[in-house]
């Protein structure tokens, strides 16, 4: 893995899951949605603090997220369900109707730092 | 429709075989009198009328029907029925959706089904299916013979308090009748144990299925039930279960009880050997003890699925077979299992099978206590009715269906030798006249006044799979269903229920067990009756 | 006005014990509900002042707004209705209804959360059971890529980890918990023992346990890619094997991860060889609160549980075609009909962009980016709040749903038996 690519997992968060009831344009789920967590190895690999900008690529589309340490692994990059995370998910199923939604590889851009 | 003329008329209830006869309705019922001028008339020159069909013993809604849809896409396809101006579409299968189960039992002539098995936990899913199943009029009957609250009770020798649950439970699930299913053995099959006899120890509850039969034949008794107690007995399918299938016909002590697919039931040999017919002993005994009433689980060579409140069945079946199986064991009352399972002529175990099936229809003597099922789908789909009847009516054509099965097999069993043939009058006792009279639907299942106006009319053929496939004629409450094989009026039946009384003190206890035990609200666990079923009938109870 | 033991519709747990209280014609309080259902309750509870009807972001009448969708949907060649995850099985029955009349698709979220665990059933079969064996009987309960803490906070208090059952009288001292996910998440601190796979090893770790159930040798090597050791991957088979009533909760961290069916099934295929030598039970997360149902609802009627086409006249059903994110990536539907979901928010991007191009079709409780870019949208009741109803749980317990609050708004049943109707005179 080269040093600005690391394994994004999406997944639902309790704030996301608040905002679905409470309303997706409040700042709470915008917060939710638009905070991307990393390892804190890789925070300070990346010369990262918390709140710092960063934008992930895949080869569907960029998202610009904040980003913040938590306990994950190393190489590995938390991200909520939301409208962020859609634009890094590509659309292919492999027949199954399912895209892949966990698991694919991000390039990494720091913005600000 | 007002008025049929001219046909053959069987009604055995009422003692008619063959006669021709005009037959009158009006706003639904058979009336004895010509309602007057006017109205449509059927000239059934010619024909054969008989009422309704009636099948007392199938597995057409609820959670383990719908589980066995969602698993076999393979079953499906290559078998769909396409929407039509006055039918909804449908896939069909062993495991039709529920458009197509109440549209295929309609062209066939069938206009009232009972699904035998419904755990009390998904009581308000079956009554969401039995909505959204065309053309019949239908219920349930609920699963009770592994419920734990019952054989704390029964333990406890709180006879009273048994009948009182009884009766609760029926209310809440708008039930129909009680069903037990391989008593005291799916509960011990939830730590993976097994009932292997009436007299075995339910562990941990300090009863066994002989007091769970009798207990719940009692409470069917004293609550006066319409359909008594409906047992499904221990050791379903094990070579040499027609010990227990005797055991519990005598536990029942002249107690009225219906044993159901006893096919599955009379079989000779040693547990996990090679298993041989018992038919004559089962038959002898039934035919001597007229508390006793049976159907019969006939197997059709195909591929069909097996759905089973039966737990540990299921898993013996999914060990023997290798395919795909589906187990769910529900809180405190029940569990289910389902494997698909193709009967094969040439296997010496599916012909003894068969074979049981078909003794048990040629030796009962008396027909009114023998129902034609094929507890569809377990061992042949409804669909297969027709060639049963043919089996039963035409010696030859049995012969020569003798010829295609396994010859070692047949040879063991008493088929090859009985030479009786169903009549038309028997035909229509075994298919509506019996299994309403058993049911105590006493507007159902015969022609006579205030009979539910149901008639299905038949063009006479030779070939009486034929005949029986595509009735002429299908009236459900005096409306023309079907009419040469097509649909001509979607309707929709109502729903079954009894209403049976109870001491309402039993409550407060059946609510501290929820609290406990319990995952659903003792509030919210009955069902609406008026979201749920709103097209219902409650037939009353004798006590 | 105290409206007690209320069902809460939002999350696939479907808890019946909410209290909720309303005040002034909103609801003030939903005691017993968690984090999600407060936020259902009370959000949902809310006055609002929308039109019931918008044509092109104008308020319009309700005769007005089906006539509209009703031409939009009978003037598509490949119209599908999506969602259908949070609405009621009155609702669901009424949108199979219209697909078949449509002669178009009909899915639901199911395809992008558990539908790889319905195709693992019908590769294998299930075996399961309802909540209450797992409260009444589980010692061991594995939970493997789910954080039910935060997706279904109260799971593990209510059904499967903490609550006293018949078997179970001490509660969380009678269970072990084990949490195999590719992080530690918020659900960590409730196991005892966490395994941490590497993302898109699923697979191969289930198969490993696979053999190690069935007795057989597995090489330390072959392990070497999975994150886990042999000594730990030995240890849970062992326990796996001896504990009297094992579960396994699967979540979207099997479905959503490379291999998605194939991860289920070598799940399915694990349990199944358990039963062999104990009980051993499993059963998927379903996320939304009656996504269940509308498996439960679409195999009745059609056979399938999810992703199904009408076009010739018939049910038929195959995951990746006639699906909401192939039929949308691949420019195939001309219109689109939401019901109680937000596509736009929530489909990867290269099916939203479909979205933006064909008209579609809106019924949902509040506003969301689909009803923002939607042609004609529908206000509705909330099942389970405003409108009463049906709903599955993820262990398919069907509860009935109670209305709670008056609501100026037809329910998704209503409207959509309209639009049927209507549906139906244009295209008989």
């Amino acid at each position: 893995m080269s040093e600005r690519k690391l394994i994004l997992i999406t997944g639902r968060t309790t704030h996301q899951g608040v905002g679905i009831s409470s309303g997706k344009h409040l700042e709470e789920y915008q917060t939710a949605t638009n905070v991307v967590q990393f390892s804190p190895a890789d925070m300070q690999r990346f010369g990262l603090h918390d709140d710092d900008m960063v934008r992930l690529k895949t080869i569907y589309g960029t998202a610009t997220v904040k980003c913040r340490s938590a306990d994950l692994p190393e190489g590995l990059a938390f991200l909520a369900f939301g409208p962020a995370a859609n634009q890094l998910v590509g659309g292919e199923t492999h027949a199954s109707g399912m895209p892949d939604s966990k698991g694919f590889e991000i390039e990494l851009e720091v913005l600000s730092a | 429709m007002t008025r049929i003329i001219n046909g053959e008329i069987y009604d055995p209830q009422n003692g008619i075989y063959g006669e021709v006869r005009d037959i009158y309705m009006k706003d639904g019922a058979i009336t004895a009198e010509d309602p007057g001028p006017g109205g449509q008339t059927i000239d059934a020159a010619g024909m054969v009328v008989m009422p309704g069909g009636v099948d007392m013993h199938c597995h057409i809604a609820g959670p383990k029907v719908n589980v066995a849809r969602k698993m076999r896409p393979e079953d499906h396809r290559g078998n769909m029925l396409p929407r039509t101006p006055i039918t909804r579409s449908g896939t069909g299968g062993s495991v039709p959706s529920t458009f197509a189960t109440g549209y295929r039992y309609a062209v066939m002539g069938y206009t009232t089904a009972f699904d035998a098995a419904v755990p009390p936990l998904a009581a308000r899913h079956a009554h969401e299916e039995l909505n959204d199943t065309p053309m019949i009029d239908k219920g349930f009957f609920v699963l009770m013979g592994n419920n734990e609250f019952i054989m704390q009770r029964i333990a406890a020798g709180e006879k009273q308090q048994v009948r009182d649950f009884a009766a609760w439970l029926l209310q809440a699930t708008k039930a129909y009748a009680i069903k037990l299913v391989n008593p005291g053995g799916v509960e011990l099959w939830k730590f993976l144990g097994n009932a292997h006899s009436i007299d075995d120890e339910v562990t941990g509850f300090g009863v066994t299925p002989r007091q769970i039969i009798q207990s719940l034949a009692d409470a069917s008794l004293d609550l006066g039930l319409p359909h008594r107690v409906h047992i499904h007995c221990n050791n379903l399918g094990v070579a040499g279960n027609w010990e227990t299938t005797l055991d519990t016909m005598k536990a029942l002590e002249g107690r009225r009880g219906h044993l159901t697919h006893l096919q599955f039931h009379s079989y000779g040999g040693e547990p996990g050997g090679l298993f041989h017919s018992k038919t004559a002993d089962l038959v002898e005994y039934v035919n001597s003890h007229p508390n006793l009433s049976v159907d019969v689980g006939q197997v059709m060579f195909g591929d069909t699925t097996s759905m089973t409140g039966d737990g540990p069945l299921g898993y013996l079946l999914h060990q023997v077979t290798g395919r795909k199986w589906v187990n769910v064991d529900v809180e405190n009352e029940e569990g289910c299992g389902i494997v698909p399972i193709e009967y094969k002529d040439k296997s010496y175990v599916h012909t003894t099978q068969w074979a049981i099936g078909l003794e048990w229809f040629l030796m009962m003597q008396d027909p009114w206590r023998i129902a034609l099922t094929t507890d569809h789908p377990n061992g042949a789909s409804f669909m297969m009715y027709p060639r049963i009847i043919r089996l039963l009516m035409d010696r030859e054509f049995r012969k020569e269906m003798m010829q295609k099965v396994n010859q070692k097999a047949l040879a063991e069993t008493a088929l090859p030798d009985l030479d009786r043939e169903y009549s038309l009058g028997e035909i229509a006792i075994i298919t509506r006249a019996a299994p309403a009279r058993l049911l105590g639907l006493d507007h159902k299942g015969h022609l006579g006044v205030g009979a539910d106006a149901d008639i299905t009319i038949y063009d006479k053929d030779e070939d009486k799979e034929k005949m029986f496939s595509s009735p002429r004629y299908v009236i459900k409450g005096g409306e023309v269903l079907v009419e040469d094989g097509h649909i001509r009026e979607e309707v929709f039946g109502r729903t079954f229920y009894v209403n049976p009384s109870y001491d309402p003190d039993i409550e407060a206890k059946i609510q501290e067990y929820f609290d406990k035990y319990y995952t659903v609200r003792f509030e919210n666990y009955p069902v609406q009756l008026e979201h749920y079923l709103p097209r219902h009938e409650v037939v009353a109870c004798s006590a | 006005m105290l409206y007690e033991h209320v069902v809460c519709a939002f999350c696939g747990c479907v808890c019946d014990d909410i209290d909720v209280t309303v005040e002034d014609g909103r609801i003030t309080q939903a005691k017993n509900a968690c984090v999600l259902g407060k936020a259902w309750f009370l959000d949902h509870g809310k006055p609002t002042d929308l039109p019931a009807v918008r044509i092109d972001g104008q308020a319009a009448s309700l005769e007005e707004g089906i006539d509209a969708a009703a031409s939009l949907l009978a003037r598509s060649h490949y119209p599908i209705i999506y969602g259908l995850s949070s609405t009621s099985c009155e609702a669901q029955r009424q949108a199979v209804a219209l697909a078949e009349v449509l002669g178009g698709c009909i899915d639901c979220c199911t395809s992008v959360c558990h539908g790889p665990s319905g195709m693992a059933v019908q590769g294998v079969g299930e075996p399961t059971c309802t909540l209450g064996e797992v409260k009444n009987r589980a010692n061991l309960v594995i939970y493997w890529g789910s954080n039910p803490a935060e997706s279904h906070p109260r799971h593990m208090t209510r059904y499967a980890v903490t609550s006293r059952g018949m078997f179970t009288p001490n509660g969380r001292k009678d269970r072990t918990v084990v949490l195999v996910d590719v992080r530690p998440s918020p659900s960590s601190r409730a196991a005892d023992i966490q395994l941490t796979v590497r993302p898109g090893k699923d697979f191969e770790l289930l198969w490993a346990l696979r053999a190690l159930v069935q007795g057989q040798k597995v090489e330390e090597s072959s392990l070497a890619d999975t994150g886990v050791t042999l000594e730990q991957l030995v240890d849970l088979a062992g326990r796996m094997k001896s504990c009297r009533f094992g579960v396994l909760f699967v979540g979207q961290g099997l479905t959503q991860s490379r291999g998605k069916h194939m991860n289920l099934t070598a799940a399915f295929l694990l349990v199944r060889d358990l039963n062999r030598t104990t009980k051993f039970a499993l059963m998927p997360m379903r996320g939304h609160g009656n996504v269940t149902g509308v498996d439960n609802v679409l195999a009745w009627q059609t056979g399938y549980p999810f992703g199904v086409n009408f076009s010739r006249g018939c049910p038929r059903f195959n995951p990746g075609e006639f699906t909401m994110v192939d039929v949308l990536r691949r420019g195939e539907a001309d219109a689109v009909l939401s019901v109680a979901s937000d596509p736009v928010a929530s489909l990867p991007n290269s099916a939203r962009r479909r979205l933006a191009d064909v008209p579609v079709v809106a019924i949902d409780t509040h506003d969301s980016e689909t009803t923002r870019i939607a042609r004609v949208v529908f206000m509705a009741a909330t099942a389970g709040i405003g409108v009463e109803g049906t709903a599955y749980r993820m262990d398919n317990v069907p509860l009935h749903l109670s209305k709670v609050l008056p609501t100026p708004y037809p329910s998704d049943e209503e409207i959509l038996s309209r639009l049927l109707a209507r549906v139906k005179e244009m295209k008989p």
